[in-house]
């Protein structure tokens, strides 16, 4: 018995190399592969398969968006405000993530929960606040009309000016991170190499820092865009019939017209869209090869 | 990996830089409640080669951080060629500077790297190129411009770095622990090959480590801070024959250090009690000279190869300790003897391979003796 379970043990665990065993590895690495085919691959294999199998191959459901002009508006509206949300958390989260290298002890622990307290609340909770603030008599109207800049309450839910903020906002918490951790990683000793040499703080950031934090900020543009491409809840709460994204869109297909295969046909087209620009995106920028080294 | 060649210090590029002079006065620096550095004040000349030596904590980092302009003093002031430049930021001070973990920048090649501060001075791209080729010349590196830092050896990327802080021939070429993160004896050989660079070049040096030997081998001289103070300035010979304190004493080269009780103080030789009750003779040292009483408690620092071992001589001369060997090491050119005697510390004598002296053998009785010049009374 003792036997067998310690040649058991030497088949699996070898503490003599720095990598584990075939067979450890794929016991540990197997629950989650499973997890994965079942709970994921599966299921978006089959809405994928039931775009173009209906019963027989048929590609009517990439047609009709194709012929249709709503659903290319929603596609376009789905990119653009992708674009844009991920152009403004990049431009608000790298001054933090900026900030946050120079802090330490007590302070540094504030910011980072700053940034991590919203990231570890519930998207919807932070959708509601927002909805809190914007609506027709909430925070913001309120102190606007209480400051007599405006007399009649703006508009400020239900539209994509809404959805942008909440979702920037939802977003930031993917920037920063990133950001943060490609800057932590700067020696200490190459601005200060560069000031000595004769540059001002100006050119040590432009030609040291940035150049320096770029793979983070590639990792955080990829990671907002793509999140922002298929972001769900925050949308459907804070938007309107104006700002129908291609993510609800999917959903009401699925949920409430049971329409699965134009559903599987709009999650390819949003996949295949994806992979197309993460795509031309490595390509332009080299971040793979720059990461690299 | 093509190895590096010597650095060039005949090569025709290598004009002489007009070096400056650098001068510290009474300069202070807190972090919180602590003092880094404590009222130091330190001329260097031009041209000159200094190291500040001292154990980790002892201030000579921040002292260097402070020249370079890194690090603002709290009171004092440091002047570069009689210019005080305290609140000078540090890319308008015109100092070169060479750092531990080299500083390259990781995503330039070597040529940029190396044209770096001529771009941040405006030279134009085709003088630059000229200029940083020079450089590299000069550190043995040609051919090597279109690589990248990653893709060097730490001594190539070293001298990557020094041929980057000389091409804009600054007068003054601060160089903090340059050599630590190298082996051994690619240490030894940079010593040499940077020292020849600064004799050639003509460049004010100030040169931080904590290796003793290193200082002694490279600087012209050396500034030994401890605790946030200065011990010693001196040169190496100065600081090796006559260690102002015995903190300097022990710090460079080994020394044995013994407590005892002063006897008579008059004239060049000094007589002292030790612990143990032998009484021996030694030298006041400068410091000792004002105020020793007799009766009062000193100590007396002699280095291991001044002591001369001696057959034991029971009640003989009071100038001789007695002792007994308690280990004996071969250390390639001398042997060194561990002894014990009566009320002392254990004390250590080399004695070379290759002479006519005393070798003992583990357990005998010897005699220890020294010429009281060599021995030091504080």
């Amino acid at each position: 018995m003792t036997a067998s379970f310690k040649r058991l043990a030497a088949t699996l665990w070898k503490p003599d190399g720095r990598r584990f065993p075939a067979p450890l590895s794929l016991l540990l690495v197997g629950p989650l592969v499973i997890g994965l085919c079942v709970a994921f691959i599966l299921p978006v294999g089959r809405l994928l398969a039931v775009s173009v199998w209906n019963p027989d191959f048929t590609l009517a459901e990439f047609v009709h968006i194709a012929e249709s002009p709503l659903y290319l508006r929603i596609l376009g509206r789905t990119l653009l405000l992708g674009i844009t949300v991920t152009a403004l958390t990049l431009v608000l989260a790298y001054p933090v993530a900026f900030l946050m290298t120079r802090l330490s002890g007590w302070r540094l622990a504030v910011a980072t929960a700053c940034v991590l307290v919203p990231l570890w609340t519930s998207v919807l909770v932070r959708s509601y606040a927002w909805i809190i603030i914007l609506q027709r008599n909430g925070l913001l109207n309120s102190v606007l009309m209480g400051l007599g800049l405006t007399d009649a309450p703006l508009p400020l839910l239900y539209n994509e000016l809404s959805v942008t903020i909440a979702m920037t906002h939802v977003l930031l918490p993917y920037m920063i991170l990133p950001i943060w951790a490609a800057l932590r990683t700067i020696p200490r000793d190459l601005p200060l190499a560069a000031q000595s040499l004769g540059a001002n703080a100006f050119r040590v950031f432009f030609l040291v820092v940035l150049p320096l934090s770029l793979p983070g900020v590639a990792s955080g543009v990829l990671m907002v865009f793509i999140l922002s491409l298929g972001f769900y809840v925050t949308p459907a709460l804070v938007g309107g019939p104006e700002t129908l994204m291609v993510a609800t869109l999917i959903g009401q297909q699925t949920t409430e017209l049971l329409n699965w295969p134009f559903a599987g046909a709009l999650a390819a087209l949003l996949l295949g869209i994806t992979l197309l620009l993460v795509t031309v995106f490595n390509r332009f920028l080299g971040l793979d090869k720059k990461a690299a080294s | 990996m093509t190895t590096a060649h010597p650095i060039h210090e005949s090569y025709s590029g290598l004009k002489p830089i007009r070096g400056g002079t650098v001068s510290m006065d009474s300069i202070i620096k807190h972090y919180g409640s602590f003092t880094a550095v404590d009222g130091v004040s330190l001329s260097v000349g031009r041209g000159e080669f200094v190291a500040l030596l001292g154990p980790s904590g002892s201030g000579k980092t921040t002292l260097l951080m402070m020249i370079a302009g890194f690090e603002q003093p709290d009171s004092g002031a440091v002047c570069i060629d009689g210019v005080d430049v305290s609140r000078m930021p540090a890319h308008r001070r015109d100092v070169g500077m060479v750092f531990q973990k080299y500083a390259l920048f990781p995503h330039m090649t070597i040529l940029d790297n190396v044209a770096f501060p001529l771009r941040m001075r405006g030279v134009p791209a085709g003088e630059r190129r000229l200029k940083a080729l020079d450089a590299l010349q000069i550190v043995g590196l040609e051919g090597m411009e279109k690589r990248l830092p990653a893709q060097l050896s730490g001594g190539q990327q070293q001298r990557v770095a020094l041929a980057r802080a000389i091409v804009y021939r600054p007068p003054v070429l601060l160089m903090d622990e340059p050599l630590g993160a190298l082996d051994k004896k690619l240490r030894e050989r940079m010593q040499i090959e940077i020292k020849h660079l600064q004799e050639s070049l003509g460049v004010t040096v100030i040169y931080v480590t904590h290796d003793q030997e290193e200082a002694l081998t490279m600087a012209d001289r050396i500034a030994v801070m401890n605790r946030g103070r200065l011990e010693q300035v001196g040169t190496p010979a100065e600081l090796y024959e006559r260690p102002a304190n015995p903190f300097v004493a022990g710090f460079i080269g080994e020394t044995n250090l013994l407590d005892g009780e002063l006897v008579a103080a008059a004239g060049q030789e000094w007589e002292l009690r030790l612990a143990g009750g032998a009484v021996v003779r030694g030298t006041p040292a400068a410091a000792a000279r004002h105020g020793a009483a007799v009766g009062a408690r000193v100590r007396l620092a002699v280095r291991p190869e001044r002591i001369e071992l001696a057959p034991a001589t029971p009640g003989g001369t009071g100038a001789m300790v007695a002792a007994t060997v308690a280990d004996v090491i071969y250390a390639g050119p001398t042997l060194i003897y561990l002894l014990r005697a009566d009320g002392l510390p254990e004390m250590t004598v080399r004695v070379p391979v290759q002479s006519d002296a005393m070798k003992p053998a583990r357990g005998e009785a010897v005699s220890l003796t020294w010429d009281p010049a060599n021995a030091l009374v504080y």
